[in-house]
């Protein structure tokens, strides 16, 4: 069982927790990342998370049938949020359960690893003491043009 | 042939624009794509030399071909999570 979303709504640790799951599963791994309230020593007031939300759904979904394939026998759930978020809210939640923890812990760790360096999502940095910034992010492996020029 | 490039986050505001069409010989690849956008006179001069491309939602690389109608987007570098 896979499952993926992207939402502006914000996210519960339920909403991935109970899409995994099942009589053979004695492992539940969760991670979720949150908004937190400062950055290299400044001090953040939120976050705002700009998406391809039409290709960021796709590659999240292709992100987590991989974590799946990888898990074996083992089901995976994702989340991520697009928007403005508030410090303390979370951007993302990954759930795998399977029989065993160690792919759980293993699966999920893949997840949220491959969001960061392919999800087409960019965040804003916005501080109590000056101009937002976005962050600086991965290009993407697979899609650098211009290298041999 | 005309093909929709989509534009985001600091790519978006180099450009002042979400979204532009732009018309090109056929065949054209990616990389003849951001030749002309670098040399449109905006902000997209500025473009780093390696951007990540994807189109119709799958990366890309510089010398994947576009066909008419293609949807185009430049990806800065990604920062989920």
């Amino acid at each position: 069982m896979v499952w993926s979303d992207v939402t502006f709504d914000p996210i519960r640790a339920d909403d991935v927790l109970e899409k995994v799951g099942g009589p053979g599963d004695g492992a539940v791994a969760l991670f979720m990342g949150v908004v937190r309230n400062a950055n290299e020593g400044r001090p953040v007031s939120g976050m705002e998370y700009e998406g391809y939300a039409a290709m960021a759904r796709d590659e999240l979904s292709a992100i987590v049938a991989e974590a799946a394939r990888r898990a074996g026998d083992g089901r995976v759930a994702a989340l991520h949020r697009l928007g403005k978020l508030k410090v303390g809210e979370a951007s993302v939640a990954i759930a795998v359960s399977s029989p065993h923890r160690a792919p759980a812990f293993d699966a999920a760790r893949h997840v949220i690893e491959e969001i960061k360096k392919r999800l087409p999502v960019w965040k804003r940095e916005h501080y109590l003491d000056g101009e937002p910034a976005w962050l600086e992010g991965q290009t993407p492996g697979r899609a650098r043009t211009g290298g041999a020029s | 042939m005309d093909v929709t490039v989509l534009f985001f986050a600091s790519h978006r505001e180099l450009a002042g624009a979400e979204r532009a069409v732009v018309s090109l010989p056929e065949q054209s690849t990616v990389e003849a794509l951001l030749s002309v956008l670098r040399g449109r006179g905006d902000g997209l001069a500025r473009l780093p030399r390696q951007v990540a491309v994807a189109v119709n939602r799958r990366y890309a690389d510089s010398g994947t071909v576009l066909s008419q109608g293609d949807e185009v987007a430049l990806i800065p570098p990604v920062a989920g999570g």
